[in-house]
């Protein structure tokens, strides 16, 4: 039983903490991917001052100061209705550290720098544009290189020369930066060629996709840690359990005298061979966990920060070998106690096969000392903390501190139990549960961090998508949304829908993209029309608000930006735009949940006389409900548009909700396997303890109290101690809930949620909580219930 | 008040059937005390156990008063040791999580039959007022050995059987704790039987019976 203990806990603590690791690895590669095409943010580079497009001819002064640069520009075009990020390069003086697409690029240099050019794509993208190697597709009328496969690239770029990603962009002799080789060839300083108008930006380690995902990978990281450690407390208590069985054998071995550093060696070496099997065994669960948690991974990490992430699974050896090592350190550590008292071992003790359980109890006051400590710890975290792993950190103690303060609270609530019990039976139930609590205690404990998470992450989630809801209803105000295929089509559009007497109100909508403090934002254009006045949810604003957008000096802020630059109403900014800053007041915040950018929304007008570059191919309209259908069949049959371009409120709707849904289904999967792993600590735990058990039952069996009674007893005393745990597990929760909603979540995405309480959501988990708790008593009272007589009497028979 | 008739008991192992009592009769009245000897392994232990409905006979009769113990079910089995008997063993076999207090009362109160004077007497008379709040790990053999007895006695049983209740126990404390079980046994009026190996403790008690490979010699 040991054995098989043993194994299922280093097996799901080395498949949990495998999986997540095979999911933070692959978007980890997808990252680096994306970070070195082209000179992400891992090359050094040249930016403007004011981060706008600057002349040709910094570059051409650069070079011939010596300077081993190579202009870039930057931009985003639509295709069908899609956006795409556009990169110009200049093949020839690519520096040879930017990443291996320049080889490519220089293989066919000629065919690529010649027109009509080559437009380079990942495989995916290709995939996206349902087209094939070759075609050439247009985008504002204009028609693009033919496009060409580089598996390099990342998803959703497209790499062209720079010459004709000035013509598309319609920039002529511009650039967006300078990228720096690595050449220590003399030059002159930057201010002497470029003035104040050039800045250096030093190669990062960690892109911003990285950064921005970081806290997405803690997250996950936290949940594989904690399975993980809910993994060793099964390891630990089955070793503990299985040691003090064979302390006599082990006495008997060194009487005959085996050394003490013999005994442990084999031990060690027993223990590790096991942890070698159960981390092969776990891996390959592993895998399977993570290739099937995969396309919920990249469906949140697409809908959180437009990652886009391969829905392959590609694993690097290190992975395997990481898996194994981590399977033998967690056997180890979850041995070490017991490893540390064979040593110690004096030979001539007597055997005390449970002495193990009532050493726990001086623990006891110990771990509430603890506990008290690390909640110390939480609160000046919570005081003096101001970063994302802080906000971890503070989840990180607040739940330490619940799992070492669990048993003291659960002594205390027993030994009330007894105090007002009556009956004999009664005041036995409670005592003896209280001297089961040792043995216990690390799978409660187990249960207790499964449960808070649960409910924590649970609250979480109901209350983002309560809000979310709202937010949404406000925030989709028009009727039909419509994506043309160009600014051409886009007008002809507009001109139709006229004619149209059902459409109420065409609203054209646009977007640019510009930086802000370095870095990137989007700016988005709202025409003033009563429907966003009405609807769009504003979290603060100042006195007529929409009003004051109408002139094209003020704007709104995403609450993130707010956030992350400590922007409030009636702060001035002054934003990048193609003619010069644009200097704009704050008169109102908003929430802008799921986009990873800070975004800015200024009146459409104002927005194209700024950038006059901006795609006009969006449009809403407001069309009474009875038209929506017929009015999208004859919009798409006329100008040839599929459902990509051409939606009604209520798809969009369902899409987002679809997207919300998925981008927390990797949340309630890690939450059920968490449980289910607690289940099981739960059960070996009870199992392991059943044996141990028997001296204790049997008295009261030989009294006169029946097998079924004792059964019955023996489920209600699992049943109760599940209760209490899941009972101090809900405000626990609450409180993880209230860090995750209140700290992390500001801090990692730049919006506060309100916090919501979800009663039937804890009645709930407190029924799982108990149905949890009697799967796993289910076996062992069974196996009391139905033992014979004879396995019983064996207990008090001194000869047979 | 408990007559066996043709008792028989066999066990089966990996490869044999192994028969511990091969026709046992054994009559003992109230008021009596009999001391069960014989040889390892010749079938006392599993005797007693079958007298205290531990265990069901493959064949035979046990009577104890007016109740056939054979004829009883596993419920019924455990109803009669509750209400109509005490049991002791070597091992003392008290309940761990309960305080000498409440091991003491344990029987007598779920079997519905505690007598607060009684449970004084017995305390006073085994000498347990001291031990009264302690837990049974914190008590030496002898004493946890008289508070089985004033358990098994409490609920003033009809029959009180002792699986070598002496045998943990030094020859000063084992002589201690029988001349207390035989006094408090003739106080209440019930039967006892007690398996032994000591031909010396066996002589102290009414009457001796011999288990010879099964059968009474």
């Amino acid at each position: 039983m040991q054995l098989a203990t043993l194994l299922i806990g280093l097996i799901s603590a080395t498949a949990l903490w495998s999986g997540v690791q095979a999911l933070n690895q692959q978007a980890r590669t997808a990252y680096d991917r994306a970070a070195a095409t082209f000179g992400g943010s891992r090359t050094a580079m040249l930016v403007s001052n004011d981060s706008a497009t600057f002349p040709q001819k910094l570059f051409v002064d650069l070079r011939r100061a010596g300077w081993p640069v190579s202009p870039m520009l930057e931009g985003r075009i639509q295709i069908d209705g899609r956006s795409y990020r556009l990169l110009g390069v200049e093949p020839v003086t690519l520096p040879a550290e930017v990443g291996s697409a320049p080889a490519v690029a220089r293989g066919s240099l000629q065919s690529f720098v010649t027109p009509p050019g080559e437009m380079l794509v990942a495989p995916e993208t290709l995939r996206d544009l349902a087209l094939g190697e070759g075609a050439r597709p247009q985008a504002n009328g204009v028609a693009l290189p033919p496009l060409r496969v580089q598996p390099e690239l990342a998803p959703g770029v497209l790499v062209v020369d720079i010459g004709i990603a000035q013509t598309i962009l319609k920039l002529p002799d511009q650039v967006s930066r300078l990228l720096v080789g690595k050449s220590k060839a003399p030059r002159t300083s930057l201010d002497a060629v470029a003035g104040n108008k050039l800045r250096l930006v030093e190669p990062s380690a960690e892109s911003d996709l990285e950064r921005l995902t970081d806290s997405f990978h803690l997250n996950l990281t936290a949940f594989g840690l904690l399975s993980f450690f809910v993994g060793l407390f099964i390891v630990n208590s089955a070793i503990g359990l299985a040691f003090e069985q064979r302390l006599p054998m082990l006495r008997t071995l060194r009487a005959c005298g085996v050394s003490a550093r013999m005994l442990n060696t084999v031990l060690v070496i027993e223990l590790v061979s096991l942890a070698l099997v159960a981390g092969l065994v776990g891996l390959v669960c592993g895998y399977v966990i993570a290739a099937a948690l995969l396309p919920d991974v990249a469906a949140s990490l697409r809908g959180l920060y437009g990652a886009q992430i391969p829905g392959q699974l590609s694993l690097k050896p290190a992975w395997w070998l990481a898996g194994i090592v981590i399977s033998i350190a967690g056997a180890l550590a979850a041995a070490a106690v017991s490893l540390t008292k064979a040593i110690r071992m004096p030979v001539l003790t007597t055997a005390q096969p449970q002495a193990w359980q009532q050493a726990q109890r001086r623990w006891l006051k110990f771990q509430s000392a603890a506990a008290i400590a690390v909640f110390a710890v939480a609160a000046g975290l919570i005081w003096f903390g101001d970063s994302l792993i802080a906000g971890f950190a503070v989840l990180a103690a607040i739940m330490l501190g619940a799992a070492l303060i669990l048993p003291m609270i659960l002594n205390i609530a027993l030994a009330l139990g007894e105090r007002s019990a009556r009956q004999p039976v009664g005041i036995w139930f409670w005592a003896d549960s209280r001297q089961q609590l040792s043995g216990l205690s690390l799978a409660l404990m187990a249960l207790l961090l499964a449960l808070a998470v649960n409910v924590g992450v649970g609250t979480m989630v109901d209350s983002f998508s309560r809000t979310f809801l709202v937010w949404l209803d406000g925030r989709l105000a028009a009727d039909v949304y419509v994506s043309a295929a160009s600014d051409t089509q886009a007008t002809q559009i507009k001109a139709w829908l006229r004619d149209r007497p059902e459409v109420e109100a065409i609203l054209p909508g646009g977007r640019a993209d510009t930086q802000f403090a370095d870095t990137p934002i989007e700016v988005l254009g709202l025409p003033d029309h009563a429907t966003y006045r009405d609807s769009w949810p504003l979290l603060e604003q100042a006195p007529n608000a929409w009003v004051r957008l109408r002139p094209g000096d003020t704007c709104l802020v995403s609450e993130q930006l707010s956030r992350r630059m400590k922007l409030s109403l009636g702060d001035r900014i002054e934003v990048p735009a193609p003619g010069g800053n644009w200097p704009l007041e704050i008169v109102g915040i908003y929430a802008d949940y799921g986009n990873p950018k800070g975004q800015i929304a200024v009146n459409f007008a104002a927005l194209t006389r700024r950038f006059p570059q901006t795609p006009l191919t969006r449009m809403g309209l407001r069309v009474s409900r009875n038209n929506i259908p017929a009015l999208i069949t004859a919009l798409q049959d006329k100008f040839g548009l599929d459902d990509r371009n051409v939606a009604d409120q209520a798809t969009m709707k369902a899409e987002s909700k679809r997207i919300f849904n998925r981008t927390f289904s990797v949340t309630a999967a890690l939450n059920a396997f968490t449980l289910g792993v607690a289940g099981i600590a739960l059960l070996t735990s009870l199992l392991t303890l059943a044996n141990s058990r028997l001296p204790q039952l049997a008295p009261l069996w030989a009294i006169g109290l029946t097998r079924r009674r004792l059964a019955a007893l023996e489920l209600l005393k699992t049943m109760s101690v599940a209760l209490i745990t899941a009972l101090f597990a809900l405000p626990l929760g609450l409180l993880v809930a209230w860090c995750l909603l209140a700290i992390v979540n500001v801090k990692a995405f730049g919006w506060r949620l309100p916090f919501h309480v979800f009663p039937l959501q804890l009645i709930e988990l407190l029924a799982v909580a108990l149905v949890a708790a009697l799967c796993a008593a289910a076996l062992p009272v069974a196996r009391l219930a139905r033992m014979q007589p004879a396995n019983l009497i064996r207990i008090f028979a001194n000869e047979r | 008040m408990l007559r066996v008739t043709g008792l028989t008991k066999s066990y089966r192992t990996a490869s044999e059937n192994v028969a511990v009592l091969r026709g046992v009769d054994l009559a003992l009245g109230a008021s009596e005390s009999v001391a069960l000897t014989g040889e390892s392994g010749s079938g006392k232990s599993t005797l007693l156990h079958l007298i205290a409905g531990l265990d069901a006979a493959d064949s035979g009769e046990i009577r104890l008063a007016d109740t056939l113990v054979s004829k009883l079910s596993d419920a019924g089995r455990a109803e009669l040791r509750r209400d109509r008997l005490g049991l002791v063993f070597q091992q003392f076999n008290l309940i761990p999580s309960l305080t000498v207090s409440d091991n003491l009362i344990f029987q007598s109160r779920i079997a519905g039959r505690h007598d607060p004077a009684w449970h004084d007497e017995l305390v006073d008379r085994l000498g347990l007022a001291p031990l009264l709040k302690r837990y049974p790990e914190q008590l030496s053999g002898g004493q946890q050995q008289r508070v089985a007895i004033g358990r098994a006695l409490a609920p003033k049983p009809l029959l009180l059987l002792a699986d070598e209740p002496t045998g943990n126990l030094d020859e000063d404390t084992a002589d201690e704790v029988l001349r207390l079980a035989r006094d408090l046994v003739v106080r209440t009026g019930c039967g006892f039987l007690m398996v032994t190996h000591s031909a010396r403790l066996a002589a102290t008690l009414d009457r001796r019976v011999n288990l010879h490979a099964g059968v009474i010699a």
